[in-house]
This record gives structure tokens, C-alpha cells and sequence, in this order.
């Protein structure tokens, strides 16, 4: 689960950790009075889980109120890489000397945490890499030694802090202090990733969080009782969550139902070969009985155009003919006019295709392999939209 | 041989008290694996399967030499246990449990490395060695005695390649399912490894997916070390970037970890990827008439 700046900050301020005093405002009205508490000048800052929203002029630094009004105003009306911008984050603003890098990210390669360090903030990490090595850190912190004095020393020496500058050996020890707290944070919290870009030492000589980027691991949230997941925006994937379904909306017409997170990936990607486009990717999971077909079924069926569905189900624990008997339920009742193909392998299959022949369900096609199913659903969904096509067209003519 | 388990493995079910756990059990013993022992705290003494019951893995090691751990322990509780699984003594673990915490997956992989204990999973099938022994819950019914290897990150596309394969008459040596988690044990890395080493294994089926660079790593070995062939198959070619596929770890971060990516990296060490789970067979085919030139 990722986290909004003030919500990371909350976070950063808790862990001990410096941050500029701010207030979050939903409208132009809350973002002034913000500001005249705070005291200029300020930043308006937009709230939205997507990186580039200073490029996309969702950053505004203001010295006077009415350059705040408009600020928040402009953001508050935002879409940031389709993030509609709800929230601002208004901000003191700070003077700063050094900007730097610093995140603590989970790490597939060395299997646990890695501790990247930059002397600069905002560059080309991999460049930097190549062009001044000594300005990089980056580091495996072991989960079960935790942070060691020698890595905080590293990133010291990174860093090349001036002696005679601003905060001289104190800025010393701030970032020392910082990079400890992020690690107690990145560990206390599940964080699968901290990440403070920039990281300023300000003309005050304090080591100071500008900006926030926390990513929760969503498997932890059970021992992270204040921080609770949000709900989707898609009706779809909200339904399905509440399921226990794994489901992604997709923008196809074609909506997808299958067993396991490999098999309905490679049904997605065979279906887009033969030319056709997936509506959604639904994994009901192993050993899904008849409820959990029900209940993925209103998930694909919930909010979006589905013009035809495929349902492929590799019985390994699965039963095939509880799937069967799933469908049979929703598809009777709901009075889909979609066509719907079928084909179900493995465990239970002749017992499955057994019971949707009895069913007798207008609309419903057994396919006897994988690949025929693949290319029926196709079919059916370009049949539909070309019918649906000339129809608007005539639809058109007659008016 | 085959690579991880044979029907020398003497497999011991963590959580065989549960309804997964007893499950499972049944279908392993049925898939012949010597299942020697389970494990439930507290529930010593009583039987599953007519396997017998211990309150403690190091209890249950010391009264039936178990060398494999089967894991069905809910994710709160699966760091404990897979802690106590490696300080018990066994070889390897198998972990089949999904919804782990990252931290807790990081402190295990940490310490299954110090002790040299190897793990397989989580969030995986397990491993069958058909005929001989399934640790884990593969569907025995798929699969047959054979020459190929197959390791995957995927459960039941895992199956569905291996039912194609043994529909064409090539039986497996050992499959190998490593889980959907971006923490894992065992990668595609140590198990090639162990399949080129292994002289019941002829080719080997590499079944990826999106995030991740375990596909390159695994392609930048084939090329370097590897005399076997190998096929591959990647799924998520048409997945959109930063959402999770189902697994957590099938997820495209940045520019990395696309499905493209790794096919041309695995199709630049030599290695031909299918356009589906049907073409793998024939792919095989043709790998091993290349290599054996009449």
C-alpha cells in the first residue's frame, strides 16, 4: 500500500525523523488559512500516489496569500497521471543549502533490505553510479543485524559534508540520526520502501525530510493496525477484494476468469495474440468453490462493457464441476447477454462439462482446449462490437 | 536422482491438524511420498493418515529422521514455524503458504542461508518428483515419470504445461514450482543448476513471469553453463505496468521485469520462448533433435 506525502510524513515524524510544519487542505478555503497559520512563504503541494507531479506543476512555492488561492485552486483541480488531486499539502517552506538522497528499498537480488544513498538528490542514480561512485551508496543492510555504524559511516563519507558549513559537525550527526530513523521506521512499520527525495540540509543546518514516499507491505497490515488499506476506485476490484479475489481492471471488452496468477496472465497475453483485448484479470485462486466463482463473476460483470467471457479453469486442487455449478448459479440468475465460453481441464473436467450440459444455459460454449476457448471468446467479442457498431450506425441514420 | 526429493525423501507436514494440512497429506501419500511425521504444537500423540503427530519439528526429526518440511501454517505464523523447520534439522523446506510478510521472508532467507537449509517457496506448489514423492500440492494425476526438468513461478500454469507434456508422451524428472513471492527461496538459478547436474533430466522447461530479473540471471547461466536445453515460456506480455498480477511479486516496476525484457533475454543466451502453454512441447522437440543431429 503506498502512502500520501503527509501520511509518509506522519510516519517520518513519528519515527523521530525532521519534517517542515504543514497542514493538509480539501479546498481553496482550508489551503489559505493553512497558509496563515503556517506564515509564509509556503509550498501547495498535491496529494497523489504518482511520481511527476512537479513536473506536471502540482508543486507551486507561494510568498503571498493570494498566490496560495490560486496555487491551491489550480492543484485542486488537477489530474496527475489519472490521479484527480483531492488534497494539497501545504507546507513551510525551507531554505535550503545541500539537497541529497536517501531510501531504504525491499530488494529481490540480495533478498531483504538495500540502503541507497546519494550525495545529490534528483539525479540519475545509475549515471552517478558511473560518473562520481564515491557520491553512491548502496548497501544490503541484513534483516537480522539490522543497520550497522559502519553503513551510517558510509553514508557520511558520501555525503561530504562541509566541517566549516551550516550545522558543521551537527549536520554530521542529523544525517547520521536521519538514516538511523528511516531504517527504525522501514523496519517498525513493514515498510517495503522509504524514500526521501530530497533530503535538504537547510541554511539552519538542519537535516530535514522534504518530501515523502512509503510503501506498506500490504501482508503486514494486520500488525499495523493504524494504517489500513483504502478502498479501490473501480467497483470491480472493490468487490473483488472484498472476495478475497485477486483482480485487476483492464480496458478490454473481454472479461477473463481463471485459476492461478500464471495461467490467467498467459489467457490474457494468448487472447491479446489472437486479437482480442481483456477486460480484467481475475484469479480465483486454488480451491475456489462455487461462492468465489459467484462473487468474481459480479466482479467482472459489476462496472464495465463485457461483450463476451471466458472462463478457463485448470483443476489442480480447484474441482472443475464446483466451478461449473458456480457458474450456473450467477450466469441463471443474472440474464447475462454476453456470450460466455468455457473450458475446464483437470481435476473434475468431465464432471464439470457434465453439468453445464444439463444446465442447458443459452449462450454458454464448452471448448474442448485452451486454445479454442482462447479463439471463440475472440470471436464472440468481435462479432458483438462489429453487431453493436452497425447497429449506433443505423440508430444514427433514422434520427 | 531427479533434483530435491526421490522416494528417499522422508517428508514430515507442518500443520498436518489443519484442514489443509490433512488434505494434503492424503494426497501426497497417495502421490507415494513417505510421509513420516507431523508437526502441531500442542496435538502430540494423535495420528493423520495414520501418520504420526508431534508437538515440536526437533521431536518429530530426532523419532523418524524427516529431512524434508512441508509447510501449511497460516502466514501469521509461518516465520515461527519456518524458523523452527530450519533449527529442527532438515535439508529443505517447503513452503506453500502465501500472504507472508516481506520483513519476515527477508529475516528467514537470512537465516535459512547461515544454516545452509534450503527453502522452496513460499506461496509455491512445492515439488514433485512424479512416482516417487510430492512435497507440496502439485496434482500427481498430471504428471509422469520422465526426462524433463521444469521449474516455474507459477502453480496451475505449471500444470497445464505439464499436462501438454505428458499428453506428447515427455514425462518429467522433477517439477519444481518457487513461489510467487518477490522474497523466495530456491530461483530458476539453483534449480537449472541442479538439473544440469542431474542425469535423469534431459531438457529443462523454464516457465516465467513479469517482475523481477530472475529470468535474465537464469538466462545469462544457461549461456554460460549450461549443456542441457531449454525452453521457456514468460507469461504477462500484455500485463500493465505497477499493478500486481495475482502474485505479489508479478509486478512490472519502472522499465524493469516486462515479459519482453526477459524474452529477449532468454532468446539471446539460445533459448526459444513459446507463444503458449501448446508450443513448449514442440519447441522441446526441436531442441533435442538439434542437439542430437542424426
Amino acid at each position: 500500500m503506498d502512502l500520501l506525502e503527509h501520511q509518509g510524513k506522519k510516519l517520518f515524524a513519528d519515527a523521530g525523523l525532521a519534517v517542515l510544519p504543514s497542514r493538509v487542505a480539501t479546498t481553496t478555503a482550508e489551503a489559505c488559512e493553512a497558509a496563515r497559520e503556517l506564515g509564509l512563504p509556503v509550498a501547495v503541494k498535491a496529494q497523489v500516489k504518482t511520481g511527476g507531479r512537479g513536473k506536471a506543476g502540482g508543486i507551486r512555492v507561494c510568498r503571498a496569500h493570494d498566490e496560495v488561492a490560486a496555487a491551491a485552486d489550480d492543484i485542486l483541480g488537477m489530474t496527475i497521471r489519472d490521479h484527480p488531486v483531492v488534497a494539497v499539502l501545504v507546507e513551510q517552506a525551507a531554505e535550503i543549502e545541500r539537497e541529497m538522497y536517501v531510501a531504504i528499498a525491499s530488494s529481490r537480488e540480495s533478498r531483504g533490505p538495500l540502503l541507497v544513498f546519494c550525495r545529490e538528490g534528483g539525479v540519475d542514480i545509475e549515471a552517478l553510479a558511473r560518473e562520481d561512485p564515491g557520491a553512491l551508496v548502496r548497501t544490503p543492510i541484513d534483516p537480522l543485524l539490522g543497520l550497522c555504524d559502519y553503513q551510517v559511516r558510509d553514508v557520511v563519507a558520501a555525503a561530504a559534508l562541509d566541517p566549516d558549513g551550516p550545522g558543521g559537525a551537527d549536520a554530521v550527526k542529523g544525517l547520521g540520526a536521519s538514516v538511523r530513523a528511516l531504517w527504525g521506521l522501514y523496519r517498525d512499520r513493514d515498510a517495503t520502501l522509504v524514500e526521501v527525495n530530497p533530503l535538504v540540509l537547510t541554511r539552519g543546518g538542519e537535516t530535514v525530510c522534504l518530501d515523502s514516499k512509503v510503501t506498506i507491505d500490504d501482508n503486514a497490515l494486520y500488525r499495523q493496525p493504524d494504517l489500513q488499506p483504502e478502498e479501490s476506485t473501480d467497483e470491480g476490484e472493490a468487490r473483488a477484494r472484498k472476495a478475497g479475489l485477486a483482480f485487476v481492471a483492464l480496458d478490454g471488452d473481454i472479461g477473463v476468469l481463471g485459476n492461478g496468477a500464471g495461467l490467467v496472465m498467459s489467457i490474457i497475453d494468448q487472447i491479446a495474440d489472437a486479437g482480442g483485448r481483456a477486460a480484467d484479470f481475475c484469479d480465483i485462486g486454488g480451491g475456489a468453490r462455487g461462492d468465489v466463482v459467484a462473487a468474481a463473476l459480479d466482479a467482472i460483470l459489476a462496472d464495465r462493457s463485457v461483450s463476451a467471457l471466458l472462463v478457463s479453469v485448470f483443476g489442480g486442487i480447484t474441482r472443475c464441476d464446483e466451478v461449473a455449478r458456480g457458474l450456473i448459479g450467477v450466469l441463471g440468475r443474472a440474464g447475462l447477454d454476453a456470450p460466455v465460453i468455457v473450458r475446464l481441464d483437470g481435476n473434475a473436467a468431465a464432471e464439470g462439462r457434465a453439468v453445464l450440459a444439463d444446465a442447458r444455459l443459452d449462450g454458454v460454449t464448452v471448448a474442448g482446449s485452451p486454445e479454442e476457448a482462447v479463439r471463440l471468446v475472440v470471436a464472440a467479442a468481435r462479432e458483438r462490437s462489429d453487431g453493436a457498431g452497425e447497429q449506433s450506425s443505423a440508430g444514427r441514420e433514422e434520427t | 536422482m531427479a533434483i530435491l526429493v526421490d522416494e528417499t525423501s522422508r517428508v514430515l507436514v507442518q500443520g498436518i491438524t489443519g484442514r489443509e494440512g490433512a488434505f494434503h497429506t492424503g494426497r501426497m501419500l497417495a502421490a507415494g511420498t513417505n510421509v513420516v511425521a507431523g508437526v502441531s504444537p500442542g496435538k502430540g500423540g494423535r495420528t493423520v493418515e495414520d501418520v504420526p503427530v508431534f508437538d515440536s519439528v526437533a521431536a518429530a526429526v530426532a523419532a523418524t529422521a524427516a529431512d524434508v518440511a512441508v509447510l501449511f501454517v497460516p502466514a501469521r505464523f509461518a516465520r515461527d514455524a519456518l524458523l523452527e523447520a530450519a533449527d529442527g534439522g532438515v535439508g529443505l523446506v517447503v513452503c506453500v503458504t502465501e500472504g507472508i510478510p516481506v520483513r519476515d521472508l527477508a529475516e528467514v532467507t537470512a537465516h535459512f542461508a547461515r544454516r545452509g537449509t534450503r527453502l522452496l517457496g513460499p506461496n509455491g506448489p512445492g515439488v514433485i518428483t512424479p512416482g516417487r514423492c510430492s512435497a507440496g500440492i502439485m496434482p500427481a494425476d498430471v504428471f509422469r515419470p520422465g526426462a524433463t526438468g521444469v521449474v516455474s513461478r507459477s502453480g496451475t500454469l505449471t500444470y497445464e504445461v505439464v499436462h501438454e507434456l505428458t499428453r506428447e508422451g515427455m514425462g518429467q524428472s522433477t517439477a519444481v514450482g518457487m513461489g510467487g513471492d518477490p522474497i523466495h527461496g530456491l530461483g530458476f538459478l539453483e534449480c537449472l543448476t541442479l538439473f544440469e547436474a542431474d542425469p535423469e533430466t534431459e531438457a529443462v522447461v523454464l516457465i516465467g513471469e513479469i517482475g523481477g530479473d530472475d529470468e535474465e540471471r537464469a538466462a545469462a547461466y544457461v549461456r554460460a553453463e549450461m549443456t542441457k536445453p531449454v525452453v521457456a515460456y514468460i507469461a504477462g506480455f500484455s500485463a500493465p505496468p505497477g499493478k500486481r498480477m495475482g502474485h505479489a511479486g508479478a509486478i512490472i516496476e519502472g522499465s524493469g521485469g516486462t515479459a519482453g525484457h526477459k524474452k529477449s533475454a532468454l532468446e539471446a543466451a539460445g533459448i526459444p520462448v513459446a507463444t503458449g502453454p501448446a508450443e513448449i512441447s514442440r519447441l522441446l522437440r526441436e531442441a533435442f533433435t538439434r542437439r542430437r543431429p542424426q
